[in-house]
Formats: C-alpha cells, sequence, structure tokens
C-alpha cells in the first residue's frame, strides 16, 4: 500500500478507535474520586505481612505470580537479545581498543559517581520492602551505574569489571531463587510464592518475609540481566567485525 | 493419604509453571559447561516431566476444577488480593498440549539442531512456562503478563535464524504488532479495573454481573479480545502468523502453529465464559465471533491455496483453521467449543507433522519452495506417505481429531451455510498442502513453470537448520513426526471425544465456575452432553472435505493439460488473488494501520443491536 | 476536568500507532511502540489516582490509616515497564540484525516478505 492510502486506513481505525475510548472514559468513574477496592483490601493485607510499602507487598506477596511472570520476561528477553545479537557466521569478534578522549571531568565525575551509584542501587534493593524501590528498580540503577566506568573510562576498563559470564550466572540464581522460594511456599505453606518467612517488626530492615527475599533475588536478576543485556549490544557496536561480510 | 493427593492436585497448576522456569534457570547456569547431550537430555527431562505432571491434572480435572491461591490469598466474602489458578480440564489440556509439543520440538531437534552458543532450549522452557501461566491462571491481568512471557520469548525465537532477511524482518513485525495487541489489550482491562477494582476472572464476573454491558464494558471487552484475537491471527490481525512462521526454526513454529495461536482463542473463549458471558449481549458475541471467524477461514485459505513456499503455505492453513475455531466457539454453547478444542487438539498434532517434515525436506536442501523442490523428495518415499496421510487428516479425513472435531463444529451451527464453509475451507487447504507434497514426494503432474512475482515469498533459499545436513533422516527427528501423528489420531477417539464434551459442560458453566473459586463451592457433577461423538453424517462430510482435497489437488496439479476453456476460467480469478497477496505486504504500518480497524470492526460488531440467531440457527 | 488523564492516555496509544504507520526507520517505530504503551502507563496511574492521598508507602511518620493512592495499579506500571523496556531491548537487537541483513532500516525498503 501507498503511505496515503495506509495513513487513511489509519485515520479511519484512530478516529473510531478514539471515539470507542471516549464513550468508555466517560463512563469511568470520576478521576481522582475515593473509590478504589483493591486498594481497600490491598492495604491491610501489606499491613497485615509486615510491608510498610504497599507496591511491594502488591508484587511480591499479593499478585507475586504476575511478578514471577515480569521478571521471567526479562530474563527471556535478555537471552533473547543475547541470542540475536550473537556474531553471525561470517563475523568476527575483535579486540576493543582503548581509543577515543574522555574530558579529564568527566573522568573525575564518573568515578565520583560509580561508588554512589552501586551504593544507592543496593539501598534501593534492600528497602524495597520499607521503602520506595525494590528489587527491579535497585537493579537497573546497579547495572546503570556499572557502566559509568564505560562512560568515564573506556571500554575494556568496563570489561575488566565486567566478565559476561559471571553474570549470566548470577542472573539465573536471581531468577532461579525466586522460583524456588515460590515452590518451597508451596512445599511449606501449599500455596506458590506464600510468605513463609518470619515476618518481623514494622519498619525494621529484616522483616515483611519473603518480600525482602524476593526482592533481594529480583534485585539480583535485573541487575545481572541488564547488564548481560547491555553487553550484548556494546559488543554488537564495538567488537563485532562484520566488515568482511560487507565486503563479500 | 486422600488429602495428601488433594494437596498433590491443587500444587500441580503452580508447578507446571515453577518446573520449567527452574529447569530453565538450570540450563541456563549449567549450559555453558554442559555437553551438548546433557544440555538436551535435561531439558527433554523438565519437559517430560511438565507432561506427566499435566496429565495428572488432565486426568483430576476430569473430576471437577483445580482452584489454587498463589501467595495462599484466599478470598473472604467473594474478593481476594491474590491470583488464582483454576485448572478446568481445558486449561489443563492446553498445558499438557504445551508439554507434548515441546517434547516434539525437542526430541526433533536432538542433536543435530545447531543451537550452539544460543541457548534454544533455555527459551523454549520459558515458553513453556509463559503458554502453561496463561492456560491455567484465573486473573486477567495475569493473563496479560504470560501473554507478554509468551510474546517476548517468541520473538526471539522468531528472530533466530540472524542471517536471514526473511527471518529478522518476520520477528520484528511478529514483535511490535504483538505488542501493540497486547497494549490494547492492557487497556482493555484497565477500563475493566477502573469499573470494578477487580482483577480476576471471577471476581470481575461476579462484579459486573446483574447489569447489562454498558459502553464501558463492551469497550473494554472489544480490547481485551483483539489482544488475545492477535494472537490468535485472526483476520484482520493475522498478517504477522505468516511472517513469523515461515521464518521460525521448524520445531518453534510446531509450537506456534500447534498452540499458541490457539491459546488466543482460548484466551477469548476463558474471558467471554468466566466473565462476561452473563453481561455482554451473546448475539453481539456470536456476530462478532461469526463475521471474523468466516473472514479468517477464506482469507486463510485462499491465501495457502496459492502459496509456493511450504512453510508459508502450512501457516496461512492455521490461519484458516483458526478461522473455524472461532466458528466452533461462535455457536456460544458446549457442543461447538467441544469440537473447537478437539479440532484444535488434533490440528496441533497434524500441523506438527507437517512443520516437521517440512523441516526435513529444509535440512536436506537448504530450500522450502514447492517449485524447486519439485520430485527432489521421491527418494524418500515413506516420508512422502506420511505427509500424504497428515495433509488428508488437516483435510478432515476420519479418524483423526481434526475430522472428530470438525464434525462437532459442523453440527452445533445447524446453519448449513456453515457446514458448507467447514467443508471447503477443509478442503482447499488440505488441497493445497496434499498438492505441494505430490509434487516434491512424487513428482505428480508435469514440472510446474518457474515464474517470478515480486509479491511471491518463494523460500527458494534458506539457511539449512542441521549442520551438516544429514545423509538420511535421524530416528529422533522421524519418531517426533510419528508422535504428533499419533497425537493427531489419539485426540480422534471417542472417549477423548466425550471427555472433551463433559469439558465443555464444565467451562461454560460461569455459575459454578463463580461459585468454586470465589466461595470454595464444590463443583458439581457435569453431564455427558449427546452430540460430542461421532455421527455418521459428520464422518461423511469429512470424507468428503477429503475427497474434494484429493480432487482439488489433482485439478491443479494436471491444470496445464486442462481444456483451454477451464484454464482460461482459472486465469480471470488471478487479479483478484494477486491483489490479497499484495495486502500482504510484509509492511509493519499496514499491518498497525489493519489493527486499529480490526479493532473497531469488533467493537461495532460487538455493539450492534439485534441476533445472530439468524445465522447460525443456534439461539444462545 | 476529570477527563482530561484518561484523553492524555488514549491520545497517547493512538499517537504510537500513527508513529508506527508512518515510520521510515525501525528505531524510531521501535520508540513508537513505547509510546503507544505510555498511554497505558497514564491509563492505570489515572485510574488509580485519589486527590489528597499520599504514596502508598507508611514510611515512619505516616499513620497506617492516612489516605493513599491505589498501589495496585502502581504495581502493574512497574510490569508494565518492565514489559516495555524487554520489547524494546528486543526491538532494538532485531533492528540491528535487520540493518545487516537489508542494508536498511526503512521498512518501506524492506522486501524479504510478501503475500
Amino acid at each position: 500500500m501507498s503511505r496515503g492510502v495506509r495513513t487513511l486506513i489509519f485515520l479511519a481505525g484512530a478516529a473510531g478507535l478514539g471515539m470507542l475510548l471516549v464513550l468508555a472514559f466517560l463512563r469511568c468513574p470520576p478521576f481522582g474520586g475515593d473509590w478504589h477496592p483493591y486498594r481497600d483490601m490491598a492495604v491491610p493485607a501489606a499491613l497485615a505481612h509486615v510491608t510498610p510499602n504497599v507496591v511491594s507487598s502488591v508484587n511480591f506477596d499479593q499478585r507475586g505470580l504476575d511478578t514471577l511472570g515480569e521478571e521471567t520476561i526479562l530474563l527471556g528477553s535478555v537471552l533473547g537479545a543475547t541470542v540475536l545479537l550473537r556474531p553471525g557466521r561470517h563475523e568476527t569478534r575483535r579486540e576493543p581498543q582503548d581509543v577515543g578522549r574522555v574530558l579529564q571531568v568527566t573522568r573525575l565525575g564518573g568515578y565520583v559517581m560509580l561508588p554512589l551509584a552501586l551504593t544507592l542501587g543496593l539501598d534501593v534493593v534492600i528497602h524495597g520492602h520499607l521503602t520506595p524501590g525494590g528489587g527491579f528498580q535497585g537493579g537497573v540503577v546497579l547495572a546503570t551505574g556499572l557502566h559509568l566506568t564505560y562512560v568515564a573510562g573506556s571500554y575494556p576498563a568496563l570489561r575488566r569489571l565486567r566478565p559476561v559470564s559471571w553474570y549470566e550466572y548470577a542472573e539465573a540464581l536471581g531468577a532461579g531463587t525466586f522460583s524456588v522460594l515460590g515452590v518451597v511456599g508451596l512445599v511449606t505453606s501449599a500455596a506458590l510464592l506464600a510468605n513463609f518467612l518470619p515476618l518481623g517488626q514494622f519498619q525494621q530492615l529484616f522483616s515483611s518475609g519473603t518480600v525482602l527475599a524476593l526482592s533481594v533475588a529480583t534485585g539480583c536478576e535485573v541487575a545481572a540481566g541488564v547488564v548481560v543485556l547491555l553487553a550484548a549490544f556494546l559488543e554488537q557496536t564495538i567488537m563485532i567485525d562484520s566488515s568482511r561480510e560487507r565486503a563479500g | 493419604m486422600a488429602t495428601g493427593f488433594a494437596a498433590f492436585g491443587t500444587a500441580l497448576p503452580a508447578l507446571g509453571i515453577a518446573v520449567p522456569l527452574v529447569g530453565a534457570c538450570l540450563l541456563l547456569a549449567l549450559d555453558q559447561v554442559l555437553p551438548r547431550v546433557a544440555v538436551d537430555a535435561l531439558a527433554a527431562v523438565v519437559v517430560l516431566g511438565v507432561a506427566v505432571l499435566m496429565g495428572a491434572l488432565v486426568a483430576i480435572t476430569a473430576s471437577g476444577r483445580v482452584v489454587s491461591w498463589a501467595g495462599g490469598w484466599r478470598p473472604a466474602g467473594g474478593v481476594s488480593v491474590g491470583i488464582v489458578l483454576v485448572a478446568d480440564p481445558f486449561g489443563a489440556g492446553l498445558a499438557f498440549l504445551v508439554a507434548l509439543l515441546t517434547l516434539a520440538a525437542l526430541l526433533y531437534g536432538w542433536q543435530y539442531f545447531s543451537h550452539a552458543e544460543a541457548h534454544l532450549p533455555v527459551l523454549l522452557l520459558l515458553f513453556v512456562a509463559g503458554m502453561t501461566g496463561f492456560a491455567l491462571t484465573g486473573d486477567l491481568f495475569d493473563m496479560f503478563v504470560f501473554f507478554e512471557l509468551m510474546g517476548a520469548v517468541a520473538y526471539a525465537l522468531t528472530g533466530y535464524k540472524i542471517e536471514e532477511p526473511e527471518s529478522v524482518q518476520g520477528a520484528f513485525n511478529f514483535g511490535v504488532i504483538n505488542s501493540l495487541g497486547a497494549y490494547l489489550c492492557l487497556a482493555g482491562i484497565g477500563l475493566l479495573y477502573a469499573r470494578t477494582g477487580q482483577l480476576g476472572l471471577a471476581q470481575l464476573g461476579a462484579a459486573l454481573s446483574g447489569h447489562p454491558a454498558d459502553l464501558l464494558v463492551l469497550v473494554a471487552f472489544t480490547l481485551v479480545a483483539t489482544g488475545w484475537l492477535v494472537k490468535a491471527a485472526a483476520v484482520p490481525f493475522h498478517f504477522w502468523l505468516a511472517d513469523a512462521h515461515a521464518v521460525a526454526p521448524t520445531p518453534v513454529c510446531v509450537l506456534f502453529s500447534g498452540v499458541m495461536a490457539p491459546l488466543g482463542v482460548y484466551g477469548v473463549a476463558r474471558v467471554y465464559w468466566a466473565t462476561l458471558s452473563g453481561t455482554v449481549s451473546a448475539a453481539g458475541v456470536q456476530r462478532a465471533l461469526l463475521v471474523l471467524g468466516v473472514l479468517t477461514a477464506t482469507v486463510g485459505a485462499l491465501m495457502c491455496a496459492t502459496q509456493r513456499h511450504l512453510k508459508r503455505l502450512l501457516a496461512y492453513s492455521t490461519i484458516a483453521h483458526i478461522g473455524l475455531f472461532l466458528l466452533g466457539v461462535a455457536a456460544l454453547e458446549p457442543a461447538g467449543l467441544a469440537g473447537s478444542a478437539l479440532y484444535l487438539a488434533g490440528h496441533a498434532g497434524i500441523k506438527g507433522a507437517l512443520f516437521l517434515l517440512v523441516g526435513v525436506l529444509l535440512s536436506r536442501y537448504g530450500c522450502v519452495d514447492e517449485i524447486t523442490l519439485y520430485g527432489r523428495g521421491r527418494g524418500s518415499r515413506a516420508l512422502g506417505w506420511l505427509y500424504v496421510v497428515a495433509a488428508l487428516a488437516l483435510a478432515g479425513l476420519p479418524p483423526f481429531g481434526v475430522a472428530l472435531g470438525k464434525a462437532i463444529s459442523e453440527e452445533s451451527l445447524a446453519a448449513t451455510w456453515l457446514a458448507v464453509v467447514f467443508t471447503a475451507v477443509s478442503a482447499v487447504t488440505g488441497a493445497a498442502t496434499l498438492r505441494a507434497g505430490l509434487r516434491v514426494f512424487f513428482a505428480v503432474g508435469p514440472p510446474p513453470p518457474e515464474h517470478h512475482d515480486e509479491d511471491v515469498t518463494t523460500g527458494e533459499r534458506e539457511e539449512r537448520e542441521v549442520e551438516p545436513a544429514p545423509a538420511r533422516t535421524p530416528p529422533t527427528m522421524l519418531v517426533a513426526i510419528l508422535l504428533l501423528l499419533a497425537l493427531g489420531l489419539v485426540t480422534g477417539l471417542p472417549a477423548v471425544g466425550s471427555a472433551a464434551g463433559r469439558a465443555a459442560e464444565r467451562f461454560t458453566d460461569r455459575a459454578g465456575y463463580l461459585d468454586q473459586v470465589l466461595h470454595g463451592a464444590a463443583a458439581p457433577a457435569v453431564p455427558t452432553p449427546h452430540g460430542a461423538a461421532w455421527t455418521a453424517l459428520g464422518a461423511g462430510l469429512g470424507v468428503l472435505s477429503a475427497a474434494l482435497a484429493v480432487g482439488l489437488a489433482l485439478l491443479v496439479l494436471y491444470a496445464p493439460r486442462l481444456p483451454r476453456t477451464l484454464r482460461v476460467a482459472g486465469a480471470r480469478t488471478a487479479p483478484a488473488t494477486h491483489a490479497l497477496h499484495r495486502l500482504h505486504s510484509g509492511h509493519i504500518g499496514d499491518y498497525a494501520a489493519w489493527l486499529l480497524v480490526g479493532a473497531v470492526a469488533l467493537g461495532v460488531l460487538l455493539a450492534l443491536p439485534g441476533s445472530a440467531a439468524g445465522a447460525t440457527g443456534v439461539t444462545p | 476536568m476529570s477527563l482530561y488523564a484518561y484523553l492524555v492516555a488514549g491520545w497517547l496509544l493512538l499517537a504510537g500507532f500513527f508513529g508506527v504507520v508512518r515510520s521510515r526507520d525501525l528505531v524510531h517505530t521501535a520508540v513508537c511502540v513505547s509510546v503507544a504503551q505510555s498511554g497505558t502507563y497514564v491509563l492505570l496511574l489515572g485510574i488509580g489516582f485519589q486527590r489528597g492521598a499520599g504514596a502508598p508507602v507508611f514510611a515512619p511518620g505516616i499513620p497506617t490509616t492516612s489516605p493513599v493512592v491505589d498501589p495496585v495499579v502502581q504495581a502493574m506500571a512497574l510490569t508494565d515497564i518492565v514489559v516495555s523496556a524487554t520489547v524494546t531491548a528486543l526491538l532494538l537487537a532485531i533492528a540491528v540484525q535487520i540493518a545487516k541483513r537489508h542494508g536498511t532500516v526503512d521498512p518501506d525498503e524492506l522486501h524479504a516478505l510478501r503475500g
């Protein structure tokens, strides 16, 4: 189809769907109202399991199965991206060269930020049941923090800090721990992902039972997974030599 | 002892999701150090374990649903913050089917499939977890999560052969269209949540019941159904399927065609019966399913008949058959649903076997083009006969499951014209499949002339999946093919038919579903329905469609020797076929535009007043 | 203006579709898919919003009886974000390979799959 025809078909569809959506929105409960039945159940449930961060309680306790699926999506996508970005038959890996110039101020900034970012990431993971954050958020901070060594240093520097196979193990370990904790709940409490650990005291670090444990497992998986993911893209750009293929 | 057995039963759905996940993580950690054979064996053992567990679940669900609340958040007063897993015979049966097909896929790829450095078995295990989760969860948002899990793994599996231009383009199209469909679906889930504050299918059903559906509920159902129908590849959401199936590794095609796409039909049926059957107008749902079903079956059959790329041909035949599954569901009564379920299971076996047979050709000749392969398969008569049997079974030859499912569906839709659609679509797709097989394996008919058309994908040069090309077909590949054919045969047994009939009664019992999930009520016994069995008429129609398929195939094969007037009449239809091919442009922008139009059409069909009962002869 | 948030959500959803339909670059297409998805974030968070309510996190000093916005939609939005990030990563990885195999990332120039 030509671009014009395609756009016309889109406009027809968009007009129709837009109208349907507006008609539906007009029948939604008023925006900002206080009618939230699920919230009214989820908050007491979180408090009963000694979890001040209700979002984390929903994620790792009340609707933990969603999160099991979610972290598996991440695992599968990271694996999928590494599979898709593997070197082709005619491509070779080459050693990256330490080229390019980094401003002194960038270098300084990077090395100051690195420990801060890693500490912040760990903090966000470990306090996910108490304060805003959790395994996903903290894991991403950890992984991107690590890449400051690339921004402020060089690719070889990052590679020294990041043997990818270790991170693949860590990713499998994090995801596996999540599943295994779920199965342990099944064995001890007859329910997948049951909160079988001691609940502890409200607003204490070691509290909320499996919420903390699952959050840490997720943090491990997400941090490692994002590192592996970025490694696949970086290797593709920096290390894979497809010049022969282009010539052929 | 009895309580221990019951506890084992309620643990099974959770294990169906957790076992492949743990297996995948184990394999991911070990596949760098283990030798190839151990990786394959470990994956096969895990999938075999899942198959045994899901088989047990199917057996247990025969006497009632298995309900288990993840996290132990059992409902109080009919509501809960948790997610429920609800296994009924259809959900459990699909999970069982997933495991069986994956086993066949792993067997086929055993030792021979090149997956060095590429984690193929791990991806397959994650795929199993995603599909099992989708089939067993009783929560709408959780369905979305597992839908996305299936999707994410499937995009990577589709693009697996990174050397092929077709492969990567197909994966991209698949990824974009499925994601866009999923987001529409999520918007629908959001709307239902805004209305009810619930996410569980049963909780939503309870909260919505008592009021006729207003526009919010209708639009929400439209959006959710659009998401599932994108997965099901109903026209006009179907464009991705041919692109993805044509390029994915052959063992993966078995799963894509056999169960992943059909899970979309299951999703629509599940959401309708568990949640909305008392709320939205049955006439509207029936009208929508009838229109989409007939359109999907027709377009799929026409596209199938005009393909020369063998995997694309099989992919379009899958689209055509999904149209027929939708028609079975459109009866909106247990018999039609039972027919669709049997049809789906039988089709999974037969279509899987056909894909693997084409995979054997690909591994030998590095080509899946019907015209180039003319007569090349003459050396392997055994494979040729297997292919012919599978093609006839696909066309509806008794006693295969496809025929039984087709017969039951046809009889549930009392309207004669729908029986004609069933027979015609089965005959045309069967004929196309048979035509290709007769050319390739038996060199029937004069050699087809080579002609180039830029709007046709040929499949002349494809990457071999097995390196080096085996001198003869490895026994594991043959076993996988025979296993799938056996599945097609077993689903045609009368006992399986009556089990499907009872399962459909259970599936459509909305009040029973709500009572058992939300209030722990025991499942009442369901009657063994009439109609879920072989009848002379059904078997006769099956034989008829298979005979028509043979006739049509021979007609096409010997077309050049036909009288000139007939050939001219055939050539007259060429412009229409060509226009249809041009619509399947491979352009992602086209696909997205059609997706929107399809969603709107679905909404209009659902919302229009009036009854579709006249068309089907069924009063919902 | 109680419809405003919902209208923004619908607008983003359709804007994402528009981008995919008109795109001349697959990287742009992948980003447009995320734009469509961000419509669902806005919709979910809009549904869970309550005027005057705080975040659903009971830090020290916040009484557990104080009103909070709906935490469930936030958990759903988090899942949605993870999905978005992973799908984007996969689409970009595929786009890299498309660039190599086809020598272009313009969807108008991709001709491998037809009919």
